[in-house]
């Protein structure tokens, strides 16, 4: 078989930034995220799809970043948390977060803030039911759920 | 440095109303946590970053016969590598369990007990380097369960000291007449418990960054307690603690399974001192469950006599804790499976017995609740069993033994503020509880709990205050700097906000700097419940001093009394902040204002084992919780959980919430599916998909009801809320089934099947109940006889 | 950090040519679609190719197809999220959209494609583990040992059928197309898998299965059941779909299949025989529940007790059977 090549040429977009990066094709996009491009927001708790904290949008979708090869994300856009908001105003999403105490240690934040805002686009109005549902597979060890609830919410209501 | 002139005043809201404390402020670190700005420790990237990995056993008790790490120096990019040969010496948070070494060379005790550490350019290159090195090792006969580690071993003890057999530590221990009570008893009931283990599951991995230069090495670690790991490094690296400086990085989640120093910390440390590089080590999730020190597997027993009318006479109760490979906050665990019964309920006569033995499994160590969730869930069955039985209301039975304020326990605990009848009242009221309605499937259980706010004793002896504190006041603005760590439960909002109640600022005023033993004095760390009463006493002083020398200025400028003085809305006085700064430092120069804490010295007895209970206050919580159960099925649904929790008074209110809904939360995932269970000696589930963590979809409702009772001596009447709130969620569960179908299930977690077997029981005529079925015998030594405190010092 | 061992990434320019590149690479070549399964199995060594071939970009994969028949083609790139927004096939195949959207969580269903679902690897808590953990235990016969580990006597792997969508494919009657270097051909997906954990799919190597062939729905009504410990995430631990016809309130035809009870899809449709020309009543669905129950084999290789297990599979089934005849797709089963 043929030699495996430890580096190839990645055409992207991050937040709105076309990026034309040299990646090892058998990296993940949670690591060229953190490590090539030095975007620390994107959390990383297994690399293996179990907890949800390395989330991004891709396309404007939500995906876990550890199991994304960069091959997958050639010529998409990619938004991570540094992403969101405008400048030094908060989105939304993150005001709402604030101001229920939907942050604690912070570590699952940029990953819910993303979830909720991907949620919100698609679904100006969810219910309750659809908010637990949209974020189910993004753990938190410090809030119980309740307050994130809470803001996406409050920021659904802002939003309208 | 100005030193202070007066003691500032203690008086817990001193004239006129707090514009901060008590309301429900943002955090101070909320924007950047919600921007991504935060730098955990592993966002942290120093020049010429070098890359640790560890290779641990992968036996579970084994002798080490050989490391041969002579393959990996030809591998390209490998910097250093460590055997246990450079760490020798040994360490542990308890001084009388100093039984780790950062690399073990001798012997393995546990699956992912680490052997050796490589430093190389990058993790792929070290784990390779890793997987490169040659161990050959013996295998020992593995204790994998309590009753195993109590007979004698076939090869040999897993530790040199302790014993009998696996046995880390005993006691005995006798408050009152306990015979003398059960004889008297009208009832007596005996009831055994278990309580699995479980780990705290932070969703940041533990990591690591040293950096060594210019005789000053500094480490960045995702710790709880800095000062503690800061005095480990000195002991192991044979360094002076003015050489070292740790910091406390942004903390992804701790609840007490960042507060050993570990291993990686210690490693890095030396790698960076070796190589000259910085170095840098994450754990992965599977390490992450190996270092562990979560909560410890508890078998228990308990029985108590109680009067006619409910009363209890007397109760004894024994607790064997599965301590895994380590020592860690061991001997602390095990005395907490005793010590606060009394907190609650007044136990005329008590007795305790407890064992904590040594198996070859992941160290148990604190978890949220520290010792006393396993109690707590026996207990508060075990009187709903009596209640059962004797025909009274469960909550009135434990009204009629509930503890009063300001008395003694029979174990010499202080109790001071005291809510318990009033969390009792809201959460029955707002709950329904003693008015429900039944339909089938449908159950209510509730329980009462309390906590700490802080331990009363340091974990090493000695007589300094547990916390210090200095505010710096310049034209550069306002400085705190304290020891106190930020883990995520708002400590540093706290503390801003204490100091900016003071001073007439903002919180977001006040710059920062916690948890960093280089630039700010010492705090024990973030355990124990104890920053807010603490360090927030301690700052407040700081800050009353530091506004006596503003207040002491302008009142000269104004030509008034400094009592005239208004401070607040960023003036002091007619003067504004900035002015009556510069105006200080004309008079005094350089400004500066200290406080600190130490707790009282009455808080508890003088007996042997009498440092583990004491604390300067208790928080009170109780619980009601609503589900349905399916009966053929045993799935639970969780309906709704109202907690009411005597927080004295909240300092932040939106931080109170999240703290008890936070509480709720891990106690619903202990009592529903958490577990840290093992098969063949190895860690079942070391995965974010194996180990069942609640997601959003088996939250339910919750309901936050705060009672303040004002403490006397917590700041501006503050009280813990940390880990109070998650200790009655787990019985009021059990008791919740209980009322659903009529079995018990005497184990922790409910599972599905246990309910199942439960009903089958039940079916074939037997006791409705899962559970142990019996207690081992345990070598207990002499029983130690202590005298209760006299009826004058009983009523404070 | 868990990180991927390295290997080389190829992007065929059909499904033809993947098939291609697959016979060229022999056992060292995977495909991979969203990932999901098989990117967190090798950062734990599970499985160590040298070659991925990628299909995401495969535009040919991402279609769904009305056919001239009535029923539809779903192309294998297709993700859950995208079945699980389908107006039609949500109208047309409820218990198999429903399946598609209890896979693991939302940001998984949406790489997560469902071919790879039909594909999924089957699952072990003995197997499922990093190197070093099996390294510790034993390795076992499905990656570098030679014995079962949760059943050491058995000749076999036992590793659990893991796909929620398998079952309800099955259960309607569902075929696949496969793609090799030979040409293309159609199986029925009850035919897809076989019953031995390690070599749980009958397509050949070099075949890439390129599309879900969903018949005509003629009257069929379907439903998937899924057990697990909490409602996200988890792959199931008893999964059950069925499937009915009826003729006003009397069961025409009713096809059940178990998943997760042993190595392969369960199809236990002949227990069912017994609620034929008849209308559905307690005693009758509960009988025939305990019989579908029966090869059900769940052993000590996955959450939750396997007592338990066993027991739920009988209650899954009553709940799926009562699940099929209703006729909205939002109100729950069971007469009152």
């Amino acid at each position: 078989m043929s030699a495996i090549v430890s580096s190839e040429v990645l055409r992207l977009s991050v937040n709105g930034h076309d990026r034309e990066l040299l990646v090892k094709p058998y990296s993940t996009l949670l690591e060229v995220l953190r490590e090539d491009l030095r975007l620390t927001g994107t959390k990383h708790g297994c690399e293996a799809g179990e907890c949800g904290a390395c989330m991004v949008l891709v396309d404007g979708i939500p995906k876990l970043s550890c199991l994304v090869l960069p091959a997958q994300v050639e010529g998409a856009e990619v938004t991570t948390i540094e992403g969101i908001g405008d400048g030094s105003d908060l989105h939304p999403v993150q005001q709402a977060f604030i101001n229920r105490g939907a942050v604690q240690c912070g570590y699952c934040t940029p990953a819910m803030v993303l979830a909720a805002k991907a949620l919100l686009d698609a679904n100006p109005a969810p219910s309750r039911e659809e908010i637990k549902e949209a974020l189910a597979g993004n753990l938190c060890r410090c809030t119980g759920y309740v307050s994130i609830v809470e803001a996406v919410e409050e920021a659904g209501m802002a939003l309208a | 440095m100005r030193a202070a002139t007066t003691e500032p005043d203690r008086d817990p809201s001193p004239g006129g109303e707090l514009r901060l404390v008590g309301k429900p402020l943002p955090r101070v670190d909320g924007v950047a946590k919600v921007k991504g700005a935060t730098a955990y420790a592993d966002d942290i990237e120093l020049p010429g970053t070098l890359y640790c990995k560890f290779l641990r056993s992968h036996h579970p008790h084994a002798r080490v016969l050989s490391v041969d790490t002579s393959a990996v120096s030809s591998i390209t990019g490998v910097a250093a590598v460590l055997t246990g040969q450079d760490l020798p010496t040994k360490y542990g948070i308890m001084p009388t369990s100093e039984d780790e070494r950062a690399l073990e060379s001798e012997k393995v005790r546990y699956v992912g007990d680490p052997v050796a550490a490589v430093a190389a350019v990058d993790e792929e290159t070290a784990l390779a380097a890793c997987r490169a090195i040659r161990v050959e090792y013996e295998p020992l006969e593995a204790i994998e369960s309590i009753e195993q580690a109590l007979v004698p071993p076939v090869d040999e003890p897993i530790h040199d000291y302790g014993g009998p057999a696996n046995i880390h530590r005993l006691a005995a221990l006798e408050f009152g007449e306990v015979d003398d009570g059960f004889a008297r008893a009208d009832h007596i009931r005996e009831d055994l418990f278990f309580f699995e283990g479980n780990t705290h599951l932070p969703m940041e991995q533990h990591s690591s960054i040293a950096v060594d230069v210019g005789d000053q090495l500094t480490l960045w670690s995702s710790t709880q307690t800095p000062h503690y790991v800061h005095r480990t490094l000195s002991r192991v690296l044979h360094l002076p603690m003015g050489h070292i400086r740790v910091v406390a990085a942004p903390h992804g989640g701790g609840f007490g399974g960042k507060t050993d120093p570990f291993s990686h910390e210690i490693v890095v440390c030396k790698l960076a001192m070796l190589t000259g590089h910085p170095v840098k080590c994450t754990l992965t999730r599977e390490e992450v469950f190996y270092a562990h020190r979560g909560r410890h597997p508890v078998l228990m027993w308990v029985r108590t006599g109680v009067s006619s009318d409910g009363k209890i006479l007397a109760m004894h109760f024994r607790t064997a804790l599965d301590g895994g490979a380590y020592g860690s906050y061991g001997p602390a665990s095990m005395l907490y499976t005793g010590a606060l019964q009394t907190t609650t309920y007044d136990i005329p006569a008590y007795r305790f017995e407890g064992v904590r033995v040594f198996t070859n499994k992941a160290p148990c160590g604190p978890k949220r609740g520290h010792g006393t969730p396993q109690p707590r869930f026996a207990l508060e069955v075990h009187l709903d069993k009596i209640a059962e039985e004797i025909g009274v209301d469960p909550v009135e039975l434990r009204r009629r033994n509930y503890v009063k304020p300001y008395t003694r326990t029979v174990n010499w605990l202080r109790i001071t503020s005291c809510g318990i009848e009033e969390v009792t009242d809201r959460v029955v009221e707002a709950s329904g509880f003693t008015r429900r309605t039944r339909r089938p499937g449908h159950g209510m259980g509730f329980a009462v709990s309390s906590y700490m706010c802080g331990a009363g004793l340091p974990i090493y002896w000695n007589n300094m205050p547990h916390t210090e504190c200095v505010i710096q006041v310049s034209r550069g603005g306002v400085t705190l700097s304290c020891g106190a760590t930020e883990i995520g439960q708002g400590s540093d909002s706290v503390l801003a906000t204490v100091a900016a109640e003071e001073l007439g600022l903002w919180p977001n005023d006040i710059r920062l700097v916690t948890g960093d033993t280089g630039l700010a004095p010492v705090d024990l760390g973030s355990y124990s419940s104890r920053v807010t009463f603490m360090a927030g006493n301690a700052v407040r002083d700081a800050a009353r001093r530091m506004r006596e020398i503003l207040t002491g200025v302008a009142a000269e400028k104004m030509g008034c009394s400094p009592a005239e003085i208004e401070v607040r809305d960023g003036k002091v006085g007619e003067l504004a902040f900035e002015d009556a700064v510069v105006a200080a430092q004309e008079r005094f120069g350089a400004l500066s204002t200290h406080g600190s804490y130490t707790p009282p010295s009455n808080l508890g007895g003088s007996f042997k084992g009498a440092g583990v209970g004491p604390s300067p206050s208790y928080s009170y919580s109780a619980a009601v919780v609503d589900l349905d159960v399916d009966p053929r099925s045993g799935e639970l649904h969780l309906n709704k959980v109202w907690l009411a929790h005597d927080i004295g008074r909240p300092i932040n209110a939106l931080a109170v919430k999240g703290q008890v809904e936070g509480g709720v939360y891990m106690g619903l995932g202990e009592a529903m599916m958490e577990a840290q269970a093992y098969r063949h000696g190895l860690h079942k589930q070391p995965s974010m998909l194996d180990y069942k963590s609640p997601t959003f979809l088996e939250m339910p409702e919750v309901e936050t009801i705060l009672v303040e009772t004002i403490d006397p001596e917590g700041p501006y009447g503050a009280k813990e809320v940390g880990q109070g709130p998650l200790l009655p969620v787990i019985p009021a569960v059990a008791s919740a089934v209980h009322d659903a179908l009529g079995v018990w299930v005497d184990e922790v977690p409910v599972t599905p099947d246990k309910i199942m077997r439960a009903l089958d029981a039940k079916a074939k005529g037997r006791d409705g109940r899962f559970g142990p079925k019996s207690f081992p015998d345990v070598p207990y030594p002499t029983m130690v006889k202590v005298a209760p405190p006299d009826a004058a010092a009983t009523a404070l | 950090m868990l990180r991927l061992p390295r290997f080389s990434y190829l992007r065929p320019g059909s499904a033809a040519e993947a098939a291609q590149l697959l016979a060229e690479h022999g056992s060292q070549a995977r495909l991979v679609a969203g990932g999901t399964d098989l990117l967190p199995k090798m950062k734990r060594g599970q499985v160590e190719p040298e070659v991925l071939v990628g299909l995401g970009h495969l535009g040919e994969l991402r279609q769904v197809r009305a056919r001239d028949d009535g029923g539809f083609d779903v192309g294998a790139g297709v993700t859950l999220s995208e079945v699980g927004a389908h107006p039609q096939l949500r109208a047309a195949y409820r218990g198999y959209v429903r399946a598609s959207a209890l896979v693991s969580s939302p940001a998984l269903r949406n790489a997560g494609t469902i071919g790879g679902n039909l594909c999924v690897d089957t699952r072990c808590n003995y197997y499922d583990m990093s190197y070093e953990w099996r390294q510790a235990v034993g390795f076992c016969m499905k990656k570098d040992g030679d014995i079962c580990r949760v059943a050491p006597a058995s000749a076999t792997c036992r590793a659990i059928a893991s796909s929620d969508t398998a079952p309800v494919a099955i259960a309607l009657g569902a075929s696949v197309v496969l793609v090799g270097p030979e040409g293309e051909r159609e199986v029925p997906v009850a035919s897809l898998y076989q019953d031995d954990g390690q070599f749980y799919l009958t397509k050949a190597d070099d075949e890439v299965l390129v599309s879900l062939r969903l018949p005509k729905p003629d009257g069929w009504r379907s439903s998937y059941v899924k057990v697990r410990s909490r409602d996200s995430i988890d792959f199931p631990v008893v999964g059950v779909a069925a499937a009915m016809k009826m003729t006003g309130p009397v069961v025409e035809a009713c096809r059940i299949v178990l998943t997760a009870v042993g190595p392969q899809p369960l199809d236990v449709s002949g227990a069912a025989e017994a609620l034929l020309g008849r209308e559905l009543d307690d005693a009758a669905v509960e009988e025939v529940a305990l019989q579908a129950a029966k090869p059900a084999r769940p052993l000590d290789n996955a959450d939750l007790g396997y007592v338990w297990r066993k027991r739920m599979t009988r209650i899954a089934i009553e709940q799926a059977i009562w699940e099929a005849r209703t006729t909205s797709s939002t109100t729950s089963s069971r007469p009152a």
